[in-house]
């Protein structure tokens, strides 16, 4: 279902536990589905002994694939015009992570009108792995 | 990176959907689909990073006959930069620092599309845990059988000097 201008209102949130401990073996799902096989992320050995991190982490396009979930579960299908993001923090396996996403602005583009919503994405200690915004088409 | 040709195709979709997972059934259930506003099958927002599977030059997936640089019997199978010509999206040897996506329309299965690559800049930042960091922007634009744009991608990738832990 897509979000209604008239029940939207700019302060509203959303949040959703978007991964419950991360698996290295969903890792590896990611690298296999997106054709992204850096070893960094599937490698355990290669990670930490070449590459000289405490383990493999995941993809961030896989955390920003896990929290896309979240927004559209929050702004419908087919409604985004715009979703981007920054990756600020690694993601390791185990790690739990939660959405949190909130109307920041409703106004109109063209004939439409959008939502805009500030999405962070945390980990189970508390801290942002990923923030980010999306823009939503939505019903009058 | 050029990509020539980038099928969309719904079993491609259904992988990628449940890989971030995601059991919204619009990404694996035509009939379903069928009834809902999108009227069909579409792309999870994220799909189009996919792309990577076409592009014949991806720098992070192995090539057949030649050698990989993931573990073997060494840790490392070869030790390696990437080469001239070689392409790896935003991300080449450093990490993945941001990432947009603009949607001109959904893209769905049946899709064939081409990703052409556009000149993006580069810039430095000093920072406390890494050292210097060496920011590099590429912005991709996908176009459709009909030559429409459907997304345009804007990635960034970092170096840095030093490893970063948490």
């Amino acid at each position: 279902m897509a979000l209604s201008a008239s029940k939207i209102k700019v302060g509203d949130t959303y949040s959703e536990q978007v991964v419950d401990n991360l698996s290295r073996t969903q890792i590896v799902q990611y690298a296999g589905a997106s054709g992204d096989y850096n070893p960094i992320h599937t490698d355990e050995i290669w990670a930490t002994k070449v590459a000289g991190y405490p383990t493999v982490f995941a993809h961030g396009m896989l955390t920003m694939g896990l929290t896309g979930k979240a927004v559209t579960n929050f702004v419908g299908d087919g409604r985004l015009t715009n979703y981007g993001v920054r990756f600020v923090r690694q993601v390791w396996p185990g790690d739990t992570l939660t959405t949190a996403i909130e109307v920041s602005a409703v106004r109109a583009e063209g004939a439409d009108t959008v939502a805009d919503v500030t999405i962070t994405t945390t980990n189970q200690n508390g801290e942002a792995v990923l923030t980010g915004s999306a823009t939503a088409r939505l019903d009058p | 990176m050029a990509i020539e040709r980038f099928p969309v195709e719904a079993s491609h979709i259904l992988m990628f959907a449940r890989a971030v997972g995601d059991a919204n059934p619009i990404y694996s259930d035509a009939e379903y689909a069928a009834g809902t506003e999108v009227g069909g099958i579409i792309a999870p927002p994220t799909f189009a990073q996919s792309s990577a599977q076409f592009d014949p030059n991806y720098f992070l997936r192995p090539k057949i006959g030649q050698p990989w640089f993931g573990s073997g019997r060494e840790p490392s199978g070869i030790t390696r930069e990437k080469k001239e010509g070689e392409s790896s999206g935003a991300a080449s040897g450093g990490l993945h620092a941001e990432q947009h996506f603009t949607y001109h329309r959904q893209l769905r299965p049946g899709d064939v599309l081409t990703g052409t690559e556009l000149p993006g800049t580069t810039w430095e930042k000093e920072g406390k845990r890494s050292g210097k960091l060496v920011f590099t922007e590429t912005i991709t634009e996908y176009r459709d059988q009909n030559g429409e744009l459907v997304i345009t991608a804007r990635g960034v990738g970092v170096r840095t000097e030093r490893v970063i832990e948490s």
